[in-house]
């Protein structure tokens, strides 16, 4: 018999409020509890960077993203390169090798064709960067005040690394957390760059695309790695609560050896922001075998861009599905999801 | 980074943490007030209970005044926001209060313009910006953050700028304190004196509380090392029979408070007759209105008010939250109907509610213990 369930909604808020947007546990519902079970064919593990679908006998990555950031430049880089470097690290920390992209355009009447071409250079330069192929694209203009300039989808397929099998059920106890280097410079430079503190920090987006930091370990620490993720929205804190949630084991972090530039987390303090929360666009985590660590940060260690790589914690049974941060002299405490969205449309 | 990182060794840390241990007699159990809701997010953050003695308790105070905000005063608010043309402007910490018929934010999804401002001084930007709108500040918050509402009113009249008005919610700390000591199922040892209210009132308006009261006040900074030092200081003070009020935070906070900004304050605000706080209900003088010269920004005097009373949900036990006699777990609704993400009482808004602090980093560390001991028995 194959009469088929009803799935369940379960998702009962109102109305779309910009929390839902922001990465953290107002996303996780909306996508747990309205798009998986009436649109995805496989809701299981469905909140990872990348799916994997097999075409033909053959396996390969797919994902897309939507880049809707404001101001469109910010100092480090700007929508086009954001738009071109984060699809290809959602297929990066999911081990696969971005190797083609399609892109949507969706553009604001009255938009100069100046800032559009710059964009469209910027995304030409990310692309020869990353080394992958742009083979398609959409074009829609929308009435003058409804898209902030212009908004930019990428959906990029990728070649699965072989050596990586990415798998929470595999996490064990003692399992070390690996952080490719310093956090929230994205989400601080965005906040700055939109003018409205009259704060100034000499800070730039990290967005850069990690795929030759994943690559380095893939080959040096393959079998090691167990998952990995970029912290984008909702930051370090948001990603690896979810990870403790799915492997229901605790994530342990040192605070001390989180490594962030002064100006983040000067401003963090002065704004009462948790620079755990602050989103990042050029670095990733990963969790790796214990007996894999040491190869896998001295594989990172000598790629360029990857010497600020290092353990920031690791995995322990308790606290079962949370995440705890212990102080240098003794405290510790517990650091949840995002909630709310203290910083709006940081992609 | 200076003037943080000092106040963050671990070696200095570990001292102050050891003095307590000595200090505090093990027969005796210290129930000390922060008053400050910035204090009790730093407590939790910083993990301090870790650290300290158990018979020593930390009761959280009335300081939050996203916390102690009625209800009804929200959905003022955006009943005058609803109004076309006009513009709500409020702190980043007012936006997921809910009130009635929802909160800011929820008003921004459906239409109304929100804004979220830092300062006053950015609403009355707003203000010059657009001038075919009406932007109206709803302003909250102790003695810290009333000055600066008045100086920006200051430079509303002076620039003639009339499409820009305050909802005046700000309140004053000492009468909230006088009614928690008033309250019969208080008994306190000690409050760890306001650290950014005091940088204006300075400490005077602390000392009836040690010379009648009998208690000892020490105003403390927020850094970990500033909250262990000032728990030295009170400690010091109820082993000697003593009851001063002592000045922790000096490096901030003058005896004599801010005269520049008490003087702003007094030249546009004066004291209501009473007012409500959440929690604590009428408190008498304990509020601040706007002065009638300073009337055409009043929003209160220029828009229709619906004076909404709103009774909070009966089984939300804020105000025994708020005053100190549950803890925020106690509360039947916490961590249930109640969370950081769908708020009923208003402690659970703000970062610097107790029940927020306790649940963002205390209460699943509290529970993973609880089922680490059940696993082992």
């Amino acid at each position: 018999m194959t009469e088929s369930v009803a799935p369940i909604v379960r998702f009962r808020d109102p109305q779309i409020e910009m929390a839902h947007g922001a990465g953290g546990k107002a996303s996780r519902r909306l996508v747990e509890g309205l798009f998986a079970p009436l649109l995805y064919e496989n809701p299981g593990g469905l909140l990872g960077d990348a799916a994997r679908v097999k075409i033909d006998g053959a396996s390969v990555a797919i994902t897309t993203d939507s880049f809707v950031v404001k101001p469109l430049k910010f100092p480090g880089g700007s929508i086009g390169e954001l738009a071109v470097n984060g699809t290809m690290n959602d297929l990066a920390v999911s081990g696969a090798r971005g190797q083609a992209m399609v892109v949507t355009f969706v553009l604001e009447e009255g938009l100069p064709t100046s800032v559009l071409e710059e964009e469209i250079r910027a995304m030409s330069a990310a692309l020869r960067r990353a080394g992958v192929a742009m083979v398609g694209g959409d074009t829609k203009v929308v009435e003058r005040g409804k898209a902030d300039g212009m908004y930019i989808t990428t959906t990029g397929i990728g070649s699965i690394m072989p050596q990586v099998n990415i798998d929470t059920q595999s996490i064990r106890p003692g399992d070390k957390i690996l952080l490719s280097g310093p956090i929230g410079d994205h989400g601080i430079t965005i906040l700055l760059a939109r003018g409205e503190l009259d704060l100034e920090a000499d800070l730039s987006s990290d967005t850069r695309c990690v795929l030759p930091l994943i690559e380095a370990i893939a080959e040096e620490a393959g079998p090691g790695i167990r998952w990995m993720r970029d912290p984008t929205r909702g930051g370090v804190a948001t990603s690896l609560n979810e990870l403790a949630r799915d492997c229901r084991l605790g994530i342990v972090l040192s605070e001390e050896k989180i490594p962030m530039r002064d100006e983040v987390r000067g401003a963090c303090e002065l704004l009462g922001l948790d620079p755990l929360h602050i989103a990042n666009e050029g670095q990733f985590l990963a969790v790796v075998a214990p007996e894999y660590a040491d190869a896998a940060l001295n594989a990172l260690h000598q790629t360029e861009g990857g010497e600020d790589a290092l353990i920031i914690g690791d995995v322990q049974t308790e606290p079962a599905c949370a995440v705890l941060v212990t102080t240098r002299y003794g405290g510790s405490r517990i650091v949840d999801m995002l909630v709310g969205d203290p910083l709006p449309r940081i992609c | 980074m200076r003037y943080v990182d000092e106040f963050r060794d671990p070696e200095l840390i570990t001292k102050a943490s050891d003095e307590i241990h000595r200090l505090a007699d093990t027969g005796k159990h210290y129930r000390i007030m922060e008053v400050c809701g910035g204090h009790t997010h730093a407590i939790y953050r910083f993990g301090l209970k870790d650290v300290l003695p158990s018979n020593i308790e930390l009761i959280h105070g009335p300081g939050c005044p996203v916390c102690v905000l009625p209800m009804g005063r929200i959905d003022d608010g955006l009943a005058v926001a609803r109004n076309a043309d006009v513009i709500f402007t409020a702190f980043g910490d007012m936006m997921r209060v809910p009130g009635a018929h929802g909160s800011p934010l929820e008003h921004k999804a459906r239409g109304t313009d929100v804004r979220i401002v830092y300062s006053p001084a950015d609403a009355l930007q707003i203000a010059r910006k657009n001038p075919d709108k009406h932007v109206m500040f709803f302003a909250i918050g102790f003695e810290t953050t009333a000055p600066s509402t008045a100086l920006t009113l200051m430079r509303a009249k002076a620039e003639g700028i009339e499409n820009f008005s305050i909802f005046c919610n700000h309140v004053t700390i000492v009468p909230a304190i006088r009614a928690i000591l008033d309250s019969p199922d208080m008994r306190l040892d000690a409050f760890i004196g306001p650290g950014h209210v005091s940088t204006v009132i300075g400490c005077r308006p602390y000392e009836w509380i040690a010379r009648n009261e009998g208690k000892p006040v020490v105003t403390s900074g927020f850094e970990p090392l500033d909250l262990l030092q000032s728990i030295v200081m009170l400690l010091r003070q109820l082993h000697a029979g003593e009851a001063r009020v002592e000045n922790q935070y000096k490096r901030v906070v003058p005896w004599e408070g801010n005269r520049a900004a008490l003087k702003a304050m007094a030249e546009v605000f004066q004291l209501r007759p009473y007012f409500e706080w959440r929690g604590l209900g009428f408190i008498s003088q304990s509020a601040l209105k706007i002065r009638d010269e300073y009337a055409k920004w009043d929003a209160e005097q220029r828009f229709p008010i619906p004076n909404t009373r709103v009774t909070d949900p009966k089984a939300a036990q804020c105000g025994e939250v708020l005053k100190g006699v549950l803890k925020p777990a106690q509360c039947k609704l916490f961590g249930k109907e109640c969370t950081p993400e769908h708020p009923i009482g208003a402690l659970m808004v703000s970062s610097e509610g107790s029940c927020a602090a306790y649940y963002n980093y205390e209460h699943r560390k509290a529970a993973a213990m609880v089922t680490s001991i059940s696993s082992v028995a």
